[in-house]
């Protein structure tokens, strides 16, 4: 798909801008990625026993996948709501650089603070890629009705795949139930390998994923607290000791 | 399943939006108002970031270790086998996260039918 050029009359509408957003999610394989991922967190929240809507209303209000499985799965082994939120905000500093890293994308010296509310409500790793690759090719003044279009178009994608997955999961057979729900962890893994350029990373996410049996062994309901805080801390000791020591 | 099954109850919506939307919606909405001057790059940042990470690889090892639902029926050597057989592809074709979910897949429903 290519965009019209960036001086076409076609970006003078901003409901055209919002409608080649929109259709700019059939241009990449992370729709697809999310749509696989967001089946598991229909399928999980199934079997942890939410509600539908519950699952939806995560993913309109939440909108970030990390986030959304930490819930569920906290939640749904246990955890109190004051642990859970723990979790879930340590997993969601990382939007905080995110948003200001993308808006000034979209920014224009006579942008309103509100105009961006959806644009950053949107900001997720997905958007945040792909608003890197896109926005350059659409006008300045256009960018925050695109980027409004393409988020509009990933949530509607991710709504639908939560539903999908829940009725699955409702209704296929033990084995198939366990193939969706085993969506998340794989791809939320290979995702975050993938996302991983600093040796940091990859320690934090092999560490976490070793710790975190020992963690549970000592039975404290932090246990994804702990292994976390611990694993983290050793990836970044790993990380001063390769940067800022040499 | 019923209407209100799938609506469920107040008192869950309730929990879903202290602990899940309130905790995470903050930083966006920090982003928004103090955006500028924060430098992406600093020191607290990279131990944020590396402790979120290693938050959600211990969730992606809970769902893994201690099953929930279905997944709780698949025998333990063909979960880890799952993850492996997909991080080993992963490796191999240079990183390819949907490459990596398939193989997993395969792997987990290829055992499942082999043992019976």
């Amino acid at each position: 798909m290519a965009f019209p050029p960036l001086d076409s009359p076609q970006w003078q509408s901003p409901w055209r801008a919002f409608a080649w957003g929109l259709r700019s999610i059939t241009q990449t394989i992370l729709t697809l990625v999310l749509f696989a991922t967001y089946l598991g967190i229909g399928a999980l929240a199934h079997d942890t026993h939410f509600s539908l809507l519950w699952a939806l209303c995560s993913t309109l209000f939440v909108w970030a996948g990390p986030a959304q499985i930490i819930l569920i799965t906290t939640l749904g082994s246990g955890a109190t709501v004051i642990q859970s939120a723990i979790a879930v905000t340590v997993s969601a500093i990382r939007l905080f650089p995110m948003v200001v890293s993308v808006l000034p994308l979209m920014r224009t010296p006579t942008t309103k603070r509100r105009e961006l509310f959806f644009a950053a409500h949107l900001t997720a790793v997905t958007l945040w890629v792909e608003c890197h690759r896109f926005l350059p090719q659409v006008p300045r003044e256009r960018r925050i009705a695109f980027v409004n279009g393409l988020g509009f178009g990933l949530v509607s994608v991710c709504l639908t795949a939560n539903t999908v997955g829940y009725f699955l999961a409702a209704n296929l057979t033990k084995t198939l139930g366990a193939a969706i729900l085993l969506l998340t962890p794989l791809s939320f893994l290979f995702s975050t390998a993938r996302n991983s350029r600093e040796a940091a990373d990859v320690v934090a996410l092999a560490l976490g994923v070793l710790l975190y049996p020992l963690a549970a062994k000592m039975n404290s309901g932090l246990d994804i607290l702990v292994s976390g805080l611990v694993a983290g801390t050793i990836a970044y000791g790993v990380h001063w000791w390769r940067e800022v020591r040499a | 399943m019923s209407f209100a099954q799938l609506i469920g109850d107040w008192h869950a919506l309730f929990v879903l939006f202290v602990a899940g939307v309130i905790p995470n919606q903050i930083w966006r909405m920090l982003g928004l108002w103090f955006g500028g001057g924060i430098d992406e790059g600093s020191e607290l940042l990279v131990w944020v970031r590396a402790v979120a990470t290693a938050i959600l690889a211990g969730v992606i090892a809970q769902i893994v270790v201690e099953p929930p639902g279905a997944l709780a029926s698949v025998p333990d050597v063909l979960r880890y086998g799952a993850v492996g057989a997909g991080l080993v592809v992963f490796l191999l074709t240079r990183r390819s996260i949907f490459a990596g979910v398939v193989a997993g897949e395969v792997f987990m429903l290829a055992g499942t039918w082999w043992l019976g």
